[in-house]
């Protein structure tokens, strides 16, 4: 299988579109015929990214790179960055306002959520920048 | 095991949207309002219930694979979420019971699976 790569932008408070890119997403892995398991922790991961540059930052992308062992999923925003990555990865902390909050989100689990379903994980931040993310999920 | 479509029939739930999928099977139950919990510990075929209604419900509920999504206590829902539902192919229901009643409710169809 030659490398498959997807790209989408996400927009800062598009709430109409929000969850889009991972649907979409989610569609074109089910069509390639990942199984249903690794097909979750891709669709948990890619929703609470996609909702985080939603809520959280100025707007940004989601790139994926499907090969034949694993699906590399790149996540940067265009800031503001995040001020403390261990606070931010803690599970119930969350800096969502009331409004977001009442949407049901704001929950404090994005980040560790997208941990849990990632082989591998890594994020980087430059407070008043950006927020980079790379996910890399297995599929063998 | 029962299908969308049985359960409606058998609880009075109102169809709001996703009329097309009420063929689904429902396997189990979840019941939550906060979407990040719910997407990490919904299982596919489950009945949802939640008193959440804005249009991010629906995009949990396909990509966590929900059989449906019941709005209980007659919660309002907005129209967006109800073109989501229908675009995604989601069955929207509601009902005037509470999450608790309807979890009662459903119990007794869930279990003779």
């Amino acid at each position: 299988m030659s490398p498959i790569k997807l790209s989408y932008q996400v927009e800062k408070d598009d709430f109409t579109r929000a969850g889009q890119a991972s649907s979409s997403i989610k569609k074109v892995l089910r069509q390639l015929g990942i199984e249903p398991q690794i097909l979750r922790k891709i669709a948990i991961a890619t929703y609470e990214a996609e909702m985080n540059i939603i809520i959280h930052s100025e707007g940004g992308s989601i790139d994926v790179d499907i090969s034949a062992e694993k699906i590399t999923i790149i996540i940067k925003d265009r800031g503001p960055g995040i001020e403390n990555i261990e606070l931010a990865m803690k599970v119930g902390y969350s800096t969502a306002s009331q409004k977001i909050r009442e949407l049901g989100f704001g929950a404090g689990m994005g980040l560790p959520n997208i941990k849990r379903c990632s082989d591998e994980f890594r994020i980087e931040s430059s407070y008043g920048e950006y927020t980079k993310l790379e996910i890399v999920i297995y599929i063998k | 095991m029962i299908t969308v479509e049985e359960l409606k029939n058998k609880l009075s739930l109102e169809v709001i949207g996703g009329e097309g999928s009420l063929s689904n099977v429902i396997k189990n139950v979840y019941i939550g309002d906060l979407l990040s919990w719910v997407m990490a510990h919904m299982k596919h075929q489950d009945a949802w219930i939640t008193i959440q209604t804005n249009t991010n419900v629906i995009a949990v509920a396909a990509l966590g694979e929900a059989a449906c999504v019941i709005i209980a206590e007659n919660a309002e829902i907005e129209d967006v979420t109800i073109n989501k539902a229908n675009e995604e192919g989601i069955p929207l229901l509601r009902s005037n019971l509470s999450a608790y009643e309807l979890a009662i409710e459903l119990n007794h169809y869930i279990k003779d699976k």
